[in-house]
């Protein structure tokens, strides 16, 4: 099969590797060659970080490129409006409905784009959820990055049961149970 | 036996199994971006090895240096400038050569994703006469650090095993093998090899002259040097991460892959290059291959369309080689986001008093270069480990004692134990009178955390006698050393303001653990809209968990706020209180 091209795009310390593993952990359940990529250190700091997933039959570069991702998963939205070109013409883009400022927003030197959603539901299918604040009501903040892969999941090829699989394999054994539960609330919107 | 299941790894994990794998008994590193993980990978099998981080490049490679001439296995690992730190031993070593297998692990960093330069290691491994083996994927990282070895002993000669940020953090898969049981070699003593006065190292150079000839013959049919024979209208000579993307755009053409780009195969390439009707050499940064092969009189297309900057890509590919119009939308036009120093990050009061100060800063490497941009803007230069404290000393050397009491150095621990301490030295001797800060927060930061000589701690989880850095300071005759908690501002200001006013070399040590190593309930700050008077103080250090509320007023956001309090110090009216008590 051609590679399937996912993308994690978000801000540096929004957990965007621990997504990646469970990604990759999916490709290997499913019998297939996977390759990823990474951001590790200075970026990492609160900056715009993109992690790159693929697999299929025989999988050459680790990267995506421009106009070439199934599915973009993005923790914020000025992060998917960054890398929505990335996108094939019929990629699935899902999106944090949630908003971090950028420090040149924060000091005044730039304004955070207004509609940002909207505006990409021009050109895209956009899928949002506000994870954040769901998290929030599952009691732990954290765990947000699985809701949003829990509605990522729905299109996507994997089984529920392959997911929770690797979750279990993947996070925290103490972890695993609100983990599932998070999935659960995004795989169910 | 081990298991023998494909599992999926990182680049760096892959060359940490690589090196278990091929019976490796001594590894040493310092951490740096893109290298640091191959160290952390390896700690796990330390029943059978010795890892550890040293305090820098030149002592890594030294002390694998040793642990090669005492017989067995040995390693060193560093990204693309720590390796020249580790210049002086590698230059000597290419002399000396081997007892056991020697490796050095050199990771590039095209495209600067946390690095202060782009230079190639192939340039740096030339110029000092080492052979290079390098990988394309996580599969051959690992196969290709076991070839390393026994090439490394067949030819007694030290191997760089080069790597780039994009293979060193890309994962793929990777099947296991049992470690090889490699037996010590006797420690034998022979001083024409491994004392280089200038008798004997005139006699190496001719000998390592001839083992390169041979190796560089033996490189022709060497396995990891690899004719993939298709359409002869397009052939391409690459190697490494730039492999897949000549794969990917190009999956009919003709392709000589290089698993070995020092020495070069003459032979294999000339063959190559008659077969094919236009050559391409495709290979990020310098165009190291593209010149040797040009030398010999062999045409091909290179850094003619190709560019020496950054990573490159398939679609980079099919336009300059297929001249197809990849036409992919553009990118909006949306705000940069930079990284920045973290929400609760110590370094961040450090620089709000250095900025209400107004003083200049001679920077250093580590997280601390985020202060250089706006809102806190302090930083004025950053160039490489160790050299805030020598740049200070030498602005005074250039201006005089009062110029420079309107500028300090700013350096982290990890740094300051790096090399920053020869410079402090340099001070003390040659009787300056500069400010160095050392900003202390216990760890070795923007590469995720690594324990270094005065955190109490090695690479193998054992304890350690932490070296004390007032201490040290004080030993090397400074008078003027003090030690002030990082968001202790008034204290901050008054120890700044009365050290950099003194005509003598002082140290103050601002401290606080990074804010990522502290574990447990982090208390919580609240902004109260009704007291708050838009006046904007609590957001000058520029904190990224605050922000304005359509009327002016202030908002922590509280998925972000640490509890460092900061913002709440700097607040007049009482706006901003504690909602949460923690451990802080």
């Amino acid at each position: 099969m051609a590679a399937k091209n996912i993308m994690i795009v978000g801000v540096g310390g929004q957990g965007t590797l621990l997504t990646s593993r469970i990604l990759g952990g999916l490709a290997i359940l499913g019998g297939y060659d996977v390759k990823l990529s990474e951001v590790h250190g200075m970026a990492q700091r609160g900056g715009s970080v993109v992690t790159f997933v693929r697999y299929g039959g025989k999988v050459a570069e680790p990267i995506v490129e421009e106009g070439q991702a199934d599915v973009i998963i993005a923790f914020e939205r000025l992060e998917a409006l960054r890398y929505a070109h990335f996108l094939k013409k019929d990629g699935a883009l899902i999106v944090n409905d949630w908003r971090i400022d950028p420090m040149p927003v924060v000091i005044g030197a730039a304004s955070y784009p207004e509609g940002i959603i909207e505006s990409l539901q021009k050109e895209h299918k956009v899928y949002t959820v506000n994870a954040t604040e769901e998290s929030k009501k599952l009691g732990n903040p954290r765990v947000f990055n699985l809701i949003v892969l829990g509605v990522a999941a729905q299109h996507m090829d994997f089984t529920k049961e392959q997911w929770y699989e690797v979750i279990e394999h993947t996070v925290p054994p103490k972890t695993i149970d609100i983990n599932k539960q998070a999935f659960d609330v995004g795989y169910h919107l | 036996m081990a298991d023998k299941r494909k599992v999926i790894m990182l680049g760096n994990e892959a060359i940490a199994r690589g090196a278990y794998e091929a019976g490796v008994k001594v590894s040493a590193a310092y951490p740096g971006t893109p290298s640091t993980e191959i160290s952390e990978y390896l700690v796990q099998y330390k029943d059978d090895l010795y890892c550890e981080w040293s305090p820098n490049e030149k002592v890594a490679t030294e002390v694998a240096v040793g642990a090669s001439l005492a017989g067995t296995r040995a390693m060193a690992c560093m990204k693309h400038v720590g390796f020249n730190v580790a210049a002086d031993p590698a230059y000597s070593v290419s002399y000396m050569g081997v007892n056991g297998g020697l490796v050095i692990v050199v990771a590039d960093d095209p495209g600067l994703y946390s690095s202060q330069n782009e230079q190639d290691t192939r340039m740096v491994a030339r110029a000092a006469q080492l052979p290079v083996l390098e990988p394309s994927d996580s599969a051959e990282a690992k196969e290709y650090m076991k070839l390393a070895f026994e090439l490394s002993e067949q030819y007694d000669r030290p191997f760089v095993y080069r790597t780039t940020t994009r293979l060193a953090h890309s994962q793929g898969l990777v099947e296991l093998a049992d470690r090889r049981d490699i037996p010590d070699k006797e420690y034998e003593k022979n001083i024409r090899k491994n004392v280089m006065m200038p008798v004997n190292a005139k006699a190496r150079h001719v000998e390592i002259e001839k083992r390169n000839l041979e190796l560089a013959e033996a490189a022709n049919t060497l396995s990891i040097n690899t004719v993939e024979m298709k359409d002869p209208k397009i052939g391409v000579i690459t190697s490494g991460i730039p492999y897949q993307y000549v794969k990917e755009a190009l999956p009919d053409a003709s392709v000589l892959k290089l698993g070995m780009v020092n020495p070069l195969p003459r032979k294999l390439i000339q063959d190559f290059a008659a077969k094919v009707d236009t050559l391409y050499i495709v290979e990020e940064l310098d165009p190291v291959i593209e010149e040797q092969v040009k030398s010999w009189g062999v045409k091909a297309v290179g850094k003619e369309i190709f560019t020496v900057q950054g990573e490159y890509s398939a679609n980079m590919l099919r336009e300059k080689i297929l001249k197809e119009e990849v036409g992919a939308a553009k990118a909006e036009e949306v705000p940069g986001r930079p990284p920045i120093l973290c929400p609760g990050c110590p370094h961040r009061s450090v620089y709000y008093v250095l900025n209400k100060l107004k003083l200049h800063a001679a920077g250093d490497i580590g997280c601390y270069t985020l202060g250089a941009v706006p809102p806190l803007s302090v930083v004025d230069t950053t160039m490489c480990m160790g050299s805030s404290i020598s740049t200070l000393h030498g602005m005074e050397k250039a201006k005089g004692r009062e110029y420079v009491k309107n500028w300090v150095a700013v350096i982290g621990d990890s740094t300051f134990l790096h090399t920053g301490v020869n410079s402090l030295m340099n001070m003390v001797y040659n009787n300056a009178s500069g400010t160095v800060m050392i900003l202390d927060n216990s760890t070795t930061g923007m590469t995720g955390h690594q324990d270094h000589a005065a955190t109490g701690k090695t690479l193998q989880g054992d304890p350690a006698y932490a070296i004390d850095i007032s201490a040290l300071c004080r030993a090397l005759g400074i008078q003027n050393v003090r030690e002030v908690n990082a968001f202790d501002i008034r204290t901050l200001e008054q120890a700044v303001k009365e050290e950099t006013a003194k005509n003598e070399v002082s140290v103050i040590i601002a401290k606080s653990p990074c804010v990522l190593l502290t574990k447990g309930k982090k208390p919580m700050y609240r902004a109260h809209a009704d007291k708050c008077k838009k006046c904007g103080m609590c957001m000058k250090p520029g904190c990224p968990a605050m922000t304005r509320n359509e009327d002016g007023t202030i908002r922590i956001d509280d998925t972000m706020c640490t509890g460092c309090g900061l913002c709440e110090s700097l607040c007049k009216f009482d706006a901003i209180e504690l909602v949460k008590e923690g451990d802080r």
